[in-house]
């Protein structure tokens, strides 16, 4: 629990979105958990509950629309992947999660732990708090000492108990000799008890325990808020990292047998199936195929596969199974070579300090100081020791930092919440700060602002006896070209020829026999034709030109709105792909981006940005692929969409839930606007302080006027957070 | 000023049932859907009987 509560300090994104944990066995009671980012009312709650409850196999269905979650209890062999569809057809966005992760946050000690000591704590004040109006209110001598008396029996153990994590942090701090927020606090909360117990004890007339049980309240309510935004981000964020399984299959003298990755060493032969992840790098043994880099390099070109080639863990496998001898596992990996730049870039995004942070910086010397000069000031000029006390206890109770807590967690639990409503995770605690100032926008082409699967863009200017012979072959086979292909040529009405003896060759294509005749769909070479720069499959009919269907990688939906309001908002937006010139060129034409950099390398890309940030750009970047990690780590703040990469998603700040793009402009936005309120809220309660401090010197200040001052500043805080809700 | 003996032992006693109460609410997870709890109660289902 210390960890948690420290004042936003945590600084690397890798302490906060923990790495995969290895498979755990399902548990018996089976339960499926769905994500659910496009839910937002009481009629989506409904549907979706009646949608899955009518499904066979369910039997229980229940929805939580705070974490966007559906959690389904069900019979043993229903999948999560037969479910999706179901709410696919009612219109709802579904992504399966892992329930054991899930099943960690549920029973949530930490949260649970806070949320205690916030109860206790508020439940003491208000009875304290009913016992000092009644002081307030004229009750005087013996009655009054009574009060005090009874104050003291609740606020000494509700103290004890509640106040802890800040006498815990204000320690930890205290032994590494530095200053944090709550060494003030600890100090007035500890000062004001042993000031009241000594004026008690002499029957004085100010007793301040109300004063420290409000000041605990308040500021666990800040720490409790804080916690909650950060651990639903953190929880979702494993989620995310728990839906890939890191297993492979290895080849033991012709036998298959199913390891994880990390107990793979070299020279071990794996066989990876059509549609899998490399694990490891090697060579290529046996098999042919095809590999889509895409996520590695950017290229949308899947490259042609076959015995001898090289391969690097990350890849994926597209038509037909491949044999690969490892020759770099686990740590070795290009895959994890890219990780080390990450480290590297990060260390400099960790200087970043937090405007909570200066503010306690410049706000805990300085309390000190003012109270202790207070004390001297009073004991030089009264002589008299009690009464200096006194008044250093009123000075730090007065400056204490009720409202200084509140500012920021309020206003990010506020910022988040809104972001989160809209599919965005904020994962980082000042990933929204850091937002707020960017001015470059920085964007990458494949499966960020394009979503990953191919296009057919050219289905007009075929023969219709082309196209059903085209369509034929391409429902033989599962190649995204093809597939993309076959649902475009379905959708223009297109049925497909009676070809016969279709088969599917790895790497190649597939082909078949048309009235006697061979037809061939694939690559080009196969087909007898000249390969462009463009990703195209071939269509071969004996003694005819091969004819090309070409196809584009197709636009994820808002990426032309997301880059729009950017434009708009006066930022410049970057374009750096691995991708081709041409391919390039033809997005960034689309979307109206003048400034684009095509066949970068990942090193190019990072270097690409760490000199804006060098120029004093401050730089969003928007990444999903592996080449994007360390451009992803050295920019000021980045995103990545859900469907990106572990490493990407664990390397950025802020994670996309949905398909759509077009938060991402409204997230600057709102962080704008939370950076003011934050801004706000600490000239509100410099105000407070302002008006409230020369009255504590001064010797006139009272536990009411504290009382007031303190709760009229924390409340003002949290009302001008609200407004951004 | 004999009432106080009362009034005192009675507000202590009701302050301390509302935090077992609080504690008994978190404990049974009341708090882990706020918002949805909060658009439940515009549904109209299972308003003539409660949910089996």
């Amino acid at each position: 629990m210390t960890a948690q509560v420290t004042s936003g300090t945590a600084a690397c994104p890798g302490c906060i979105a923990s790495p995969a944990e290895p498979a755990r066995p399902i548990p018996q009671d089976v339960q499926i958990a769905l994500s659910l980012p496009g839910i937002h009312c009481s009629a989506c709650i409904s549907k979706v509950e009646r949608e899955l409850n009518a499904h066979p196999g369910v039997e229980d269905a229940r929805v939580n629309l705070t974490l966007k979650r559906a959690m389904i209890k069900a019979a043993p062999d229903l999948q999560a992947a037969d479910l999706i569809p179901v709410l696919e057809n009612a219109g709802y966005e579904a992504h399966e999660l892992d329930p054991g992760a899930l099943s960690a946050t549920q029973t949530d000690k930490a949260g649970r732990d806070l949320l205690m000591r916030l109860a206790v704590a508020g439940f003491a004040s208000m009875n304290v708090m009913l016992l000092s109006v009644s002081v307030w209110s004229g009750a005087s001598d013996a009655t009054r000492d009574m009060f005090h008396w009874i104050s003291a029996a609740i606020a000494l153990p509700a103290i004890a108990f509640s106040a802890q994590p800040f006498f815990v942090n204000a320690w930890s701090a205290l032994r590494v000799r530095r200053l944090n927020m709550d060494v003030p606090i600890v100090l007035a909360i500890v000062l004001a008890l042993v000031t009241s117990l000594w004026e008690t004890a002499l029957s004085g007339k100010h007793a301040y325990f109300d004063a420290a049980l409000t000041l605990t309240f308040f500021l666990l309510a800040g720490r409790y808020l804080d916690y909650r935004t950060r651990a639903a981000a953190r929880s979702a964020a494993e989620e995310l990292t728990a839906l890939e399984v890191p297993r492979a299959t290895r080849l033991v003298d012709g036998v298959e047998e199913e390891v994880s990755v990390a107990s793979l060493g070299v020279g071990d032969l794996v066989l990876v199936r059509p549609g899998g992840r490399m694990p490891v790098d090697g060579e290529i043994v046996s098999g042919q195929s095809e590999l889509d880099r895409s996520l590695l390099t950017g290229e949308t070109l899947p490259v042609f596969a076959q015995a001898g080639l090289n391969v690097s863990a990350g890849e994926v496998n597209l038509t037909g199974p491949l044999t690969i001898r490892a020759t770099a596992v686990g740590e070795d990996t290009s895959l994890h070579r890219m990780a080390d730049l990450v480290a590297i870039a990060e260390s400099g995004r960790s200087r970043y300090t937090s405007l909570a942070d200066k503010a306690a910086k410049l706000y805990a010397p300085g309390v000190h100081i003012l109270s202790a000069l207070s004390f001297v000031g009073w004991y030089l000029y009264s002589g008299d020791i009690r009464t200096a006390l006194n008044i250093a206890a009123a000075v730090l109770i007065i400056t204490c930092p009720c409202a200084l807590g509140l500012a920021v967690p309020a206003v990010t639990t506020a910022a988040s919440g809104r972001l989160f409503r809209k599919g965005m995770l904020i994962k980082h605690a000042t990933a929204l700060e850091r937002l707020a100032e960017v001015d470059t926008v920085v964007f990458d082409k494949t499966g960020t602002l394009t979503s990953g699967t191919p296009e057919l863009t050219n289905l007009g200017d075929h023969a219709r006896s082309d196209l059903e012979i085209a369509l034929a072959l391409a429902e033989a086979s599962s190649h995204p070209l093809s597939v993309s292909l076959a649902k475009s040529a379905r959708d223009a009405g297109i049925t497909p020829a009676g070809v016969k003896d279709t088969v599917e060759v790895p790497g190649f294509g597939t082909e078949g026999l048309f009235r006697g005749q061979r037809v061939r769909l694939g690559r080009a070479e196969w087909t007898g034709a000249q390969d462009g720069d463009q990703t195209a499959a071939w269509l071969s009919v004996a003694g005819r030109t091969p004819v090309a269907f070409l196809f584009s990688d197709s636009l994820r939906a808002g990426a032309a709105e997301a880059v729009e309001a950017f434009r708009e908002a006066g930022k410049d937006v970057i374009l750096i792909s691995g991708d081709t010139q041409g391919a390039v060129q033809a997005l960034a034409g689309k979307l109206g981006i003048e400034n684009w950099i095509a066949q970068a390398l990942p090193q190019d890309k990072a270097a690409r940005v760490q000199d804006l940030s060098n120029q004093g750009r401050r730089v969003l970047m928007v990444g999903d692929g592996l080449n994007d990690t360390a451009a992803l780590a050295a920019a000021h703040v980045s995103i990545s969409p859900a469907s990106a990469l572990d490493a990407a998603r664990v390397a950025s700040d802020i994670v996309l839930l949905g398909n759509n793009l077009s938060p991402i402009a409204d997230a600057c936005d709102t962080a704008v606007k939370a950076t003011k309120r934050i801004r706000e809220n600490f000239r509100i309660a410099t105000v407070y302080n302002i008006i409230a401090v020369p009255l504590a010197v001064a010797g006139l200040a009272t536990p009411l006027i504290a009382a007031l001052a303190m709760s009229t500043s924390s409340i003002t805080v949290s009302l001008n957070a609200l407004r951004l809700r | 000023m004999e009432v106080l003996a009362y009034l005192i032992p009675i507000s202590l006693f009701l302050g301390g049932v509302g935090l077992v109460a609080f504690v008994y609410t978190v404990r049974s997870n009341q708090y882990d859907d706020p918002e949805g709890d909060a658009q439940r109660i515009l549904s109209d289902e299972w308003d003539d009987k409660p949910k089996p």
